[in-house]
């Protein structure tokens, strides 16, 4: 047994550490820590900085740009860019458009859609669940009707992320009501300037609008946009929730978010002592911090099998699972430590002026938002169904 | 990075695991654990011969192991077969004994011809040593003893039971002849003593020994988180197949999902455990090491508690019962906390190893 990684994978880390100390924008790490919500520029700004260096599809073999990487090589550069505070990648294009049609698109497909996805020429956006179809994605309606050339969409989509700056959505549509509703589930391609496509902000709990309502109304979409077979999407949409999960569990995000709580419990003081000497405070930490190491672990262990072709759905649901409870656990320990002084939903002072380090300013919000995780990508019941059901099978 | 066991480890996990399926029953085993002498002979010589004892010492000691990784995998399968002879004792006294330089005794116990047993906690220190009470003088060429030891494992038919003391040097460990012993039956089977010594003539094996006996615990306490590990295993297997079973309502209770999701947090917990009982395992020896075995006698203090608890539950009215192997499982697990520190010892070790400037996170 032997929890070292190797010589290579160590140098990997160092090549990808020291890239990332003379690359990463100061600005955009700053923002990144303190919670603050990245502008388009920003995000596309840090996405070509990565392209440059060839570094930006983890998840892409070599011959269409991408790194070609490893389970552990990708776990290492996920873990580095959260612990130096690197924005985050938008997956919708980078792990799950491009690996969709890697193994389900046309040549044509590939050589129009992914050069796009790489120099930030097209944003994507994903239109999976609708307002009636949330854990029960099957039961989408949105309807995709043949009319010659073209397909005809009417319906909605919601929970659309960062929809605001894209240009392309990918869809989950129904083009058939027969047999089961998995059945009749095609794969299409939108450019949102299509006439017919009105896209909405939704405000959330923490006050941002990172998601959007998507409307449909006789949107001529062509033939060709289609991606794999007619009625085939069910298998390309669980194709993707099965591909590439080894990063699920964030860990560099929980490890950095652990760090950032030691810091700012020593920073501050209530009732004449400092939050890391308060032992209630003290003891939820270690426990929380104990369980991040299991965690950690348990990530390491995952990968392992991965790099041993073993790892399968049974063991990425586990993954989110525990993964969300400890980012989600310590995001809580991080507001309730700022007592009331996390009751300001934004503040009108200065940043010298904060009774807070500026970097736990947005504590609250941040909090709220990251209810989500434990929602989204299959809610964690959901992955307790997948599990349960792999457990009592037969 | 390579979580597989070695050939070696492989084998010995195999055949610790045969052994006790085979020869380890159940009715027997509730017959022996819960009276005197709480363990069989026949048993303590097999496992002795099939090597468990020689993995707790180095080739150097006489032994054939001796590595952090050898107690994992004894005492994952330890637990397992929910084996209550008394290893802990044994474990902790041999490590004891071999770092001492007792050669001849240690060979004995590696023989399975002796056993030994640590007398370290008392009544008011379940934890840490620095509050140890009771003393160890010099008189005349030898020492005496004074002071009373709490939860000593084991004790009864130990042929060398070790005793830590305070002494003018640090803490010392001690041999004295024929102590009298107070014992009881461990709730969970087994056997534990109190010892009160008054000025009882004792011989001294070291006068200061402090870090080797803080090295013996955080091995010791590595061995009950992986026996953990194995009960857990065990037991989460059990209320599976149970929920597959039972019938109730016209379907088998593994078809209610409010049961369903409560067996899923179940197996991510013990997969939890059995990550940080790694962690403690490849940190031992190392700078890392309280730091990583308190974090996993504490995570696995909680969730074995949890996982106890909720198998118990599941198994309705069955899991209450005497006859059921699955109900000592987990009395087990909930008792496993209760040894060499529990979750609140280990958090509190944690605070403390945290206000040192080298501790990192």
């Amino acid at each position: 047994m032997d929890l070292e990684f190797t010589p290579e994978e160590r140098a990997f880390r160092d090549e990808v550490c020291a890239f990332l100390k003379k690359n990463l924008p100061e600005e955009l790490a700053e923002k990144v820590s303190a919670g603050k919500e990245l502008t388009k520029e920003d995000l596309l700004r840090w996405q070509s900085i990565l392209h440059d260096r060839g570094w930006l599809a983890a998840t892409w073999p070599r011959e269409y740009g991408g790194t070609g990487w490893n389970a552990v090589e990708r776990h290492i550069f996920a873990e580095e860019c959260a612990l130096h505070s690197a924005p985050r990648l938008l997956p919708f294009g980078l792990n799950m458009l491009g690996p969709v049609l890697f193994k389900f698109g046309t040549e044509e497909q590939k050589r129009d859609i992914l050069p796009g996805i790489l120099d930030g020429s097209d944003w994507w956006c994903q239109g999976y669940s609708e307002p009636g179809a949330g854990s029960d994605l099957a039961g989408l309606k949105t309807r995709a009707v043949r009319d010659g050339d073209h397909y005809v969409v009417n319906g909605q989509k919601t929970w659309t992320t960062l929809g605001q700056h894209a240009n392309k959505i990918f869809c989950l549509v129904r083009t058939s009501t027969e047999g089961k509703p998995q059945e009749g589930i095609s794969f299409l391609l939108m450019d949102l300037n299509t006439p017919g496509i009105e896209m909405r902000p939704i405000r959330l709990i923490e006050g941002g609008s990172e998601v959007n309502e998507v409307f449909f109304t006789d949107v001529r979409v062509p033939v060709s946009n289609l991606v794999g077979e007619e009625n085939q999407g069910w298998t390309i949409a669980k194709y993707l929730l099965t591909h590439e999960r080894t990063n699920i569990a964030g860990t560099g995000f929980s490890i950095k978010d652990m760090e950032r709580y030691h810091r700012l419990s020593r920073q501050i003081t209530r009732d004449g002592k400092r939050i890391a000497d308060n032992p209630v405070y003290a003891a939820r930490a270690a426990e929380i911090e104990a369980e991040l190491e299991a965690m950690r672990i348990t990530n390491l262990r995952m990968l392992a099998n991965a790099r041993e072709g073993a790892a399968g759905g049974r063991e990425s649901s586990m993954l989110k699972l525990k993964g969300t409870q400890v980012r989600q656990a310590i995001q809580d320990l991080y507001r309730s430590a700022l007592g009331h002084n996390a009751a300001p939903m934004a503040s009108e002072l200065s940043e010298n002026e904060l009774a807070v380090p500026v970097e736990a300013a947005r504590a609250a919000p941040v909090y709220f938002n990251h209810r989500k995780l434990s929602i989204y990508g299959g809610s964690n019941e959901i992955q307790r169904n997948i599990v349960a059901k792999e457990l009592f099978r037969g | 990075m390579d979580f597989n066991l070695s050939d070696h480890h492989q084998i010995l996990a195999d055949s610790l695991r045969r052994f006790l399926a085979d020869n380890y029953k159940f009715e027997t085993r509730n017959k022996q654990v819960y009276a005197e002498p709480w363990h069989s002979q026949e048993i303590w010589s097999e496992l002795a011969d099939l090597g468990v004892m020689g993995a707790f010492v180095t080739e150097e000691q006489g032994g054939f192991g001796g590595s952090a990784e050898d107690v994992l995998v004894i005492f994952e399968e330890i637990g397992r077969g929910l084996c209550a002879e008394p290893l802990l004792g044994n474990l902790l006294g041999i490590r004891l004994l071999a770092a001492l330089g007792r050669r001849e005794m240690v060979d004995d116990i590696v023989a399975g011809a002796a056993r030994t047993a640590l007398a370290v906690y008392e009544p008011q220190v379940a934890c840490d040593l620095s509050y140890l009470e009771a003393t160890a003088r010099k008189s005349g060429d030898g020492w005496r003893l004074t002071g009373r030891k709490s939860a000593v494992y084991g004790a009864v038919g130990a042929d060398h039971l070790l005793i830590a003391a305070r002494t003018d040097d640090g803490i010392g460990l001690f041999l004295p002849e024929n102590p009298e012993l107070i014992s009881a039956t461990m709730v969970d089977g087994g056997n534990i003593a109190d010892l009160i010594m008054d000025d009882l003539p004792t011989e001294c094996v070291s006068a200061d020994c402090r870090n080797v006996l803080e090295n013996a615990l955080d091995l010791g306490r590595i061995a009950l988180c992986a026996e953990a590990v194995g009960v857990m295993t065990r037991l989460t297997d059990l209320t599976v197949d149970y929920l597959k079973q039972r019938q109730q309502f016209g379907k088998p209770l593994a078809a209610f999902q409010a049961l369903q999701h409560r067996v899923v947090d179940m197996l991510v917990e013990l997969d939890q455990c059995r990550s940080i009982t790694i962690a403690a395992v490849a940190a031992f020896g190392g700078g890392d090491q309280s730091r990583r075995v308190s974090q996993a006698k504490n995570l696995i203090g909680r969730m074995g508690r949890k996982i106890a608890e909720e198998a118990i539950q599941m198994h309705g009215g069955i899991g209450m019962t005497w006859e059921y192997p699955g109900a000592h499982y987990a009395k087990r697990l909930v008792m496993i906390d209760h040894q060499l520190g529990d979750h609140v010892d280990h958090v509190q070790r944690l605070i403390l190893m945290s206000d040192k400037p080298n501790a990192s996170a």
